[in-house]
């Protein structure tokens, strides 16, 4: 019993990767995966079905992509390439993080106080089902520049996604923990602090995964309105140029990257609730 | 096993509980429902009660106003001579002299069994840290609860969750333990073990125990009393005397005295689960 205390997050994360590669499911994942290249490799290069043809092709978007002298000038090897990558991440980071150190308090304190609640949950409900596209004439309206119109963009569905979940993460807690921390003289602060707030972090992270996804989504409906650079930038004006193969580059830069931050979210999750995970852990043996 | 107890009335002198005549109505959507109905017991200090009664008679609206979760339509709570409730203040103020021992387990998950158990101390602020650990560890060590300190609840056998639970109530010197049906989930053979563990915690630390239970042969085993009470509105209907002598242990379970009892008690048992079922079907 207690040599598995000293588990750390590292070696439950080799762990996690050691068992997945036993598993099945690399494999499968891999088939996955070529299934898909496939089908676009002969829908485009080999059978030219007749709406394929405009359709960039699987070697020349790749060869386009890795070339170190790119016909379009963009590849991995220009500059121009990770300086539209920079600038979005950039503005995720400013927005993600804004709307969680909005989010969270807020959320928690609408599922901790039946008052505010009242006050505040019905305006929520109006905003929330509004896209962020519809909101696009007015962030640019208020907002100056080219930049903070984006950012507010990204932020705001960030925004309602943490706080929701935040909220129902608290909604969610059995009521017999707060009690059993009064009946052990706790004050409604300290309960507030060592039974609200871990008791909805399954629920928030949940929550910031969700919310780290449609910050990508309304960053790239933003940046195709407003903004230099940033790779729904790039993807517009790709389009615009008839240079179709840097659409698909921005396309899947866009996917890798968007993965690559919710694993990073998923991770922070699980180093921040060691006792879920290790809940989990147990379960899976 | 180690056993320093006698019959517990005896040597301790806190945790006396009176109920005086309570009543508690619940008013939803303005259909009065009647849970708990004039009714009066009183727990001398160092007492096993073990409160009888089929499920949904309303023995958990009495628990929970002892323990101060909600409140009480009339009558008074006292415990050691103080009214926790009555008139003026029908709701007691939750505290760590009545700790509730809940039904499906109340430990933090995110919390490691160590830090469960030092949540009490560690609120009230009064002691160092050292000290709360040092007697949190002493405490855990007499349960045979050593090595399991820094994992999470989750990682524990449901019996051991238990246990450290029963713990991280008794670190805080409380006068009187509320169980509301804690076991009921548990199989047969991990209760009967928490049962002799139950025991032999209560002959270490003398507090007053206020069991509910729909389980009669646990009630016998574990009680000084068993007070039956009738299916709702809840009042006690019958209160029986289990003159077996503590300590005891699991072979007091094939005793005829045991037999006896559970006879005497199952008659009216079974009547008020009978009522309580057709008053079930009525509603249903």
């Amino acid at each position: 019993m207690s040599q598995s205390t000293d588990t750390s997050s590292m070696s439950l994360t080799m762990y996690r990767i050691s068992s997945w590669l036993k598993s099945p499911r690399p494999y499968l994942m891999f088939i996955g995966f070529a299934c898909i290249l496939a089908f676009w490799y002969f829908s485009v290069e080999v059978w030219k079905l007749p709406r394929f043809q405009d359709m960039p092709g699987l070697t020349e978007v790749f060869s386009e992509w890795f070339s170190k002298d790119p016909y379009y000038g963009l590849s991995i090897y220009t500059p121009e390439y990770y300086k539209h990558i920079g600038i979005s991440l950039r503005r995720i980071a400013f927005a993600f993080f804004l709307a969680t150190a909005l989010g969270v308090p807020l959320g928690l304190f609408l599922g901790w106080s039946k008052t505010l609640r009242e006050y505040i949950f019905p305006l929520f409900e109006v905003f929330r089902p509004i896209p962020v596209l519809a909101w696009v004439p007015l962030a640019i309206i208020i907002f100056s520049g080219s930049e903070t119109p984006v950012i507010f963009l990204t932020f705001l569905a960030s925004f309602f996604a943490t706080t929701l979940n935040t909220m129902l993460g608290v909604e969610s807690i059995d009521e017999s923990y707060s009690r059993a921390a009064y009946c052990l003289g706790a004050s409604r602060w300290q309960t507030f602090l060592h039974v609200v707030v871990p008791g909805a972090m399954p629920f928030i992270f949940t929550g910031l995964q969700i919310s780290i996804g449609v910050a990508w989504f309304s960053l790239v409906a933003g940046e195709m309105v407003s903004g230099q650079y940033g790779l729904g930038y790039l993807i517009n004006t790709s389009y615009m140029m008839i240079e179709y193969p840097k659409i698909i580059i921005g396309m899947i830069t866009l996917g890798v990257i968007g993965y690559v931050t919710s694993a990073l979210v998923r991770l922070a999750g699980d180093y921040m609730m060691q006792w879920r995970v290790r809940e989990l852990a147990l379960g899976d043996n | 096993m180690n056993m320093i107890g006698e019959m517990a009335d005896q040597s301790t002198t806190r945790g006396a509980i009176r109920i005086e005549d309570v009543v508690k109505v619940y008013d939803p959507d303005g259909a009065a429902v009647m849970a708990v109905d004039h009714c009066s017991i009183d727990i001398p200090a160092g007492e096993i009660c073990m409160i009888v009664g089929p499920s949904g008679c309303g023995k958990t609206t009495l628990l929970n106003a002892i323990a101060g979760f909600h409140d009480i339509t009339s009558g008074k709570i006292y415990l050691d001579g103080e009214l926790l409730c009555g008139p003026g203040n029908m709701q007691a103020e939750p505290g760590s002299d009545r700790i509730v021992v809940f039904q499906n387990g109340a430990l933090f998950p995110w919390k490691t069994n160590l830090e469960n158990i030092t949540f009490g101390p560690m609120m009230a602020g009064k002691l160092s840290k050292e000290e709360i650990y040092d007697k949190a560890r002493s405490m855990m060590e007499d349960a045979g609860l050593s090595g399991t300190e820094n994992s999470y609840p989750g990682e524990v056998s449901s019996g051991l969750r238990r246990r450290v639970e029963i713990v991280r109530a008794l670190m805080n010197d409380p006068k009187v333990l509320l169980f509301d049906e804690p076991y009921r989930a548990l199989d047969s053979l991990t209760k009967s073990v928490m049962h002799e563990a139950l025991l032999e915690i209560y002959y270490k630390n003398k507090v007053t125990i206020f069991f509910i239970t729909h389980d009669l042969e646990e009630a016998i085993f574990l009680g000084h009393r068993l007070i039956i009470m009738s299916s709702r509105p809840c009042k006690p209907k019958k209160i029986v005397d289990v003159d077996i002598p503590h300590p005891r242990d699991y072979s007091v379970l094939t005793s005829p005295r045991f037999r006896e009892i559970m006879n005497e008690a199952k008659g009216v048992v079974n009547e008020e689960a009978k009522k309580a079922f057709e008053a079930g079907e009525k509603e249903g």
